[in-house]
């Protein structure tokens, strides 16, 4: 799979992070690396810290111990906009979605961090205003296309199926041009051919644009599918990292999915 | 460009394109919406393009005779790649782009196809797979690269590649392009349509340039098309409906073809471009109304109120104002009240606000749906054709319409009834031949040029064609009496809660069917009664929905029962099938027709207990998923009676 796609060097090294609310031990010395280009899921039961991780890559929470190196820039501590402007796009696992606002509207607010007009130009739509706009707007055209959502395009978000409010959601992320994706279980609560089809575009997103995508995942079939390499995360541990045989083989993770002794 | 040489006339596709390239060069000839956006090529950058893509073809070794493979939605590079295979003296063969690759394996087979070019990586996949077994397909040209990149298949190539090659092609051979466009003749084959199979293997219609023109052309006139129309394509290109209305008319007329921007687009793009001639089969009609009824039903109490009334002023009076028939003053004076506020912003919403003209075909269409179109002013006419007559064969005439009529004979056809009561044509758009199926075309065109359509009809007494039936469907009963079972199948699916029928009944004593009820109506019709469903099976097996569609039943025998022989062939029990009948599983034809006897030897269980007086029916199904899949459902079937009335004799006139 994925033949013609080149994985590069190492873009994000996180190392020996710790994280804890109060005596909560969210995460214990984790540390693992993502190589450019390649997808990276990371997996484990519920309560196994996932979402905690992500959200320590894209700097929502800091982390009491531990560092993340980032293009070679190493940190402890960075707020979402920071994350937001070094290339970091990410989805949720609950779907944030502007549920009054249209589909087109929603990809558009993807576009944030490039328009560069002031308020009054905007307000009065001249000069610099109107040219950003109309450059956004392609783009955003462009991802729509991409996405097959031409038919809900002028569509409010709210009157929309589940499964396709999670492609809006990736539509929106793909819509700041990331050099990362942060994607948040994309295919939970999916059916079949919704899950096939949120499979194909991610597969997409990573060919067409090269976006490095670092994902978490329930289904086993998804990500040993998609995925070049799996981090396997256990009550906050890693017990697991590796090609997807080598995890499915590794009896920590065996234990830990099947409860085997 | 050059002008077309003066002693070629324009009776090749190609040469009406050049010919229209020529004259009319700026004119718009396709558009598609991309990115949000209508594209438009003019005449001169179709006829370029398509030389280019010709010429491309040309370099790859594509030569006169060859057959091109064309799969994919409706696209304006698609169009252009039929005339740009008939330009080289190649025969376009159009596939229904939703089939899967085994169902493929046989056209590709029969068609000895080498060439393909097609719309994505879903139609590559498909025909990589086929490659496998089928190592003769040597190219595959495809126009949208998504998710191609990584692909390096010998002999795949995008569509811009081939382009680039054929415009250097074209350079360095600046006289090969008009040298195979000046030899192509009138006669030869240009587009090979492959039937549905309703019975058997597809087979290969080849169709002449001049076959296609002849109808085209009949068309045109008949309707007074002219150069200004717009057309919404969206049909699949491998039926023989939209090769008329959007190749053969589009360049005889020179009309603008738009394509939608995908198929779930449709109704916005419908919207967006109001079309002034449209073209659809039935069933497209009848989930517009479907969805118009559904909405109206959830619309204030005023707007209902001001809808029903007006509706009934314009079922009163609609259809013959339409046909310009007297009608009183004061009808009239409603009717135009009407227009302003319900009609015409009905017709708007429903992207008909410009339509002159609108036909249906490929199936029979409902008298009251037929006369809900005509009554809001929308000048929808049936016509009756096959592929292998270039879906031309009846058109009804402007203000001559009969709602159990397909028209009178077209101009330059002419139609006979046989003496089994089957329907012959003679004319130019009768197929050539069935190809490499000698056997077949004698078969169906008799040694006095009639082609035998294998429909039964009837003239009435104004001339105008009345389709029954297929001549071999129709059989007898054991009681010796006639059973049409289209027929029977038709006014079942008149009503909106029953999406697909099938009658059994020849060499029976009675008539029994197999129903499916359509999920949208039904649901609607539950949710409103409060009545608790997880899915089709779980509806269909509702006592409630067995009631409704018993009325429907009924409702039909009481109809049959006032149409003399038909009288023997009224419904006596019934069931509502657990799953939805699906091409899928090979139950329709890919066109949505019943194929009869598959369904008869799948469910034979259950066709059993509609004979054996059971009222209880277990039965286990495989299904196929839409990703190629199986798996199986099971339902226990409850099957019910139907009160059949006796026969009603007409008045005597």
């Amino acid at each position: 799979m994925n033949g013609a796609r080149k994985i590069g060097d190492v873009i994000l090294k996180v190392d020996n992070i710790s994280l804890r609310f109060g005596g909560v031990k969210a995460l214990t010395d984790i540390s693992f690396d993502v190589r450019e280009h390649e997808i990276r899921a990371i997996i484990g039961p519920n309560g196994a810290g996932k979402s905690s991780m992500l959200n320590v890559i894209n700097g929502v929470y800091t982390p009491q111990e531990g560092s993340i190196t980032f293009h070679g820039e190493q940190r402890r501590d960075m707020n979402t906009h920071q994350a937001a402007e070094n290339g970091i796009a990410r989805t949720f696992q609950n779907i944030a979605l502007f549920t009054g606002m249209t589909v087109l509207d929603n990809i558009m607010t993807g576009r944030n961090l490039k328009i560069k007009s002031t308020f009054i130009e905007q307000a009065f739509w001249f000069g610099r205003a109107r040219r950003e706009e109309i450059e956004n707007r392609k783009k955003v055209e462009e991802i729509i296309d991409f996405l097959q959502l031409q038919s809900v395009r002028k569509t409010p978000v709210a009157r929309l199926p589940y499964g396709i409010k999670k492609r809006v959601e990736l539509a929106r992320a793909l819509a700041a041009e990331p050099t990362m994706l942060l994607l948040d279980e994309p295919m939970a609560g999916m059916n079949v051919e919704e899950k096939q089809d949120m499979c194909r575009f991610v597969l997409d997103t990573n060919d067409q644009f090269g976006t490095t995508i670092v994902l978490i995942e329930h289904d086993m079939g998804v990500v040993m599918d998609i995925s070049d390499r799996v981090v396997v995360l256990d009550y906050g541990k890693k017990i697991g990292d590796g090609t997807p045989t080598e995890v499915r083989n590794n009896p920590d993770v065996i234990k830990a999915y099947l409860g085997a002794h | 460009m050059s002008a077309p040489s003066a002693k070629a006339a324009a009776d090749t596709f190609p040469r009406l394109l050049l010919k229209h390239a020529y004259e009319r060069p700026d004119a718009p000839a396709l558009r598609e919406k991309y990115l949000g956006i209508w594209q438009t090529w003019s005449w001169a950058e179709t006829a370029a393009e398509v030389r280019a893509m010709a010429s491309g073809l040309a370099a790859l070794g594509f030569k006169r005779g060859d057959n091109l493979a064309i799969i994919g939605d409706n696209r304006p590079r698609l169009y252009m790649a039929f005339a740009a295979a008939q330009s080289l003296g190649g025969v376009a063969v159009p596939m229904y782009q939703d089939a899967v690759a085994v169902e493929m394996m046989h056209v590709l087979d029969d068609a000895d196809i080498r060439f393909a070019i097609v719309e994505d990586q879903e139609q590559v996949d498909k025909l990589l797979e086929a490659r496998e077994s089928r190592p003769q397909i040597e190219h595959i040209i495809f126009e949208d690269p998504r998710g191609l990149r990584s692909y390096n298949a010998p002999g795949l190539t995008s569509l811009e590649a081939l382009r680039s090659a054929g415009a250097a092609f074209d350079k360095a051979n600046p006289q090969r392009y008009d040298q195979e466009v000046a030899l192509g003749n009138a006669t030869d084959v240009s587009v090979m349509l492959y039937t549905s199979g309703t019975t058997g293997k597809p087979k290969g219609v080849c169709q002449s340039h001049q076959a296609f023109i002849t109808a085209a052309q009949g068309g045109v006139q008949f309707d007074k098309l002219v150069a200004t129309d717009n057309v919404l394509s969206y049909l699949p290109m491998a039926w023989v409906g939209d090769h008329l209305f959007s190749y053969a008319q589009f360049l005889v007329a020179g009309f603008t073809v738009n394509c939608p921007e995908s198929a779930e687009t449709v109704m916005t793009d419908l919207r967006e471009i109001g079309p002034t001639y449209y073209f659809a089969p039935p069933r497209v009609f009848e989930s517009l109304l479907t969805s118009l009824s559904i909405r109206m039903e959830d619309a204030s109490s005023i707007k209902q109120r001001l809808y029903n009334a007006f509706m009934k002023v314009a079922q009163r009076c609609g259809s013959d104002i339409l046909n310009g028939q007297a009608v009183s003053s004061k009808d009239r004076l409603l009717y135009a009240l009407g227009n302003v506020f319900l009609y015409g912003p009905l017709k708007n919403t429903l992207g008909m606000s410009r339509i002159r003209v609108a036909y249906t075909a490929g199936a029979a269409i409902g008298p009251d749906l037929f006369r809900f179109y005509r009554s809001i002013g929308i000048n929808l006419k049936q016509l009756y054709g096959s592929t292998e007559t270039c879906a031309y064969v009846c058109l009804q005439p402007d203000g001559e319409i009969k709602f159990d009529s397909v028209g009178k004979a077209a101009p330059g056809v002419e139609v006979k009834i046989a003496d089994n009561g089957e329907v012959l044509v003679r004319g130019a758009m009768v197929l050539k031949e069935y190809y490499k199926r000698p056997d077949a075309t004698a078969e169906s065109i008799d040694s006095a040029g009639y082609f035998h359509t294998g429909d039964a009809g009837v003239f009435d007494s104004d001339g105008h064609l009345k389709i029954i039936d297929r001549a071999k469907d129709v059989g007898h009963l054991s009681s010796g009496e006639m059973f049409a079972p289209n027929y029977i199948e038709n006014k079942l699916k008149f009503f909106s809660h029953i999406k697909e029928a099938v009658c059994f009944g020849h060499d029976r004593d009675h008539v029994v069917a197999f129903i499916n009820i359509d999920l949208t109506a039904v649901g609607n019709w539950a949710e409103r009664r409060n009545i608790v469903y997880s899915g089709y099976i779980d509806l269909a097996g509702k006592d409630e929905v067995v009631a409704l569609i018993k009325d429907c039943v009924e409702k039909v025998n009481a109809e049959l029962a006032s149409e003399g022989e038909l009288a023997s062939s009224q419904i006596e029990r019934f069931l509502i099938l657990h799953k939805e009948l699906d091409p899928d599983d090979d139950e329709l034809t890919r066109t949505r027709k019943v194929r009869r006897g598959f369904i008869a030897e799948k469910y034979e269980p259950l066709l059993g207990a509609l004979y054996s007086g059971k009222t209880v029916q277990h039965i286990e199904t495989q299904v196929k998923f839409e990703d190629g899949r199986t798996g199986s459902i099971s339902a226990d079937v409850k099957i019910a009676d139907a009160k059949r009335l006796p026969a009603v004799r007409k008045a005597a006139a």
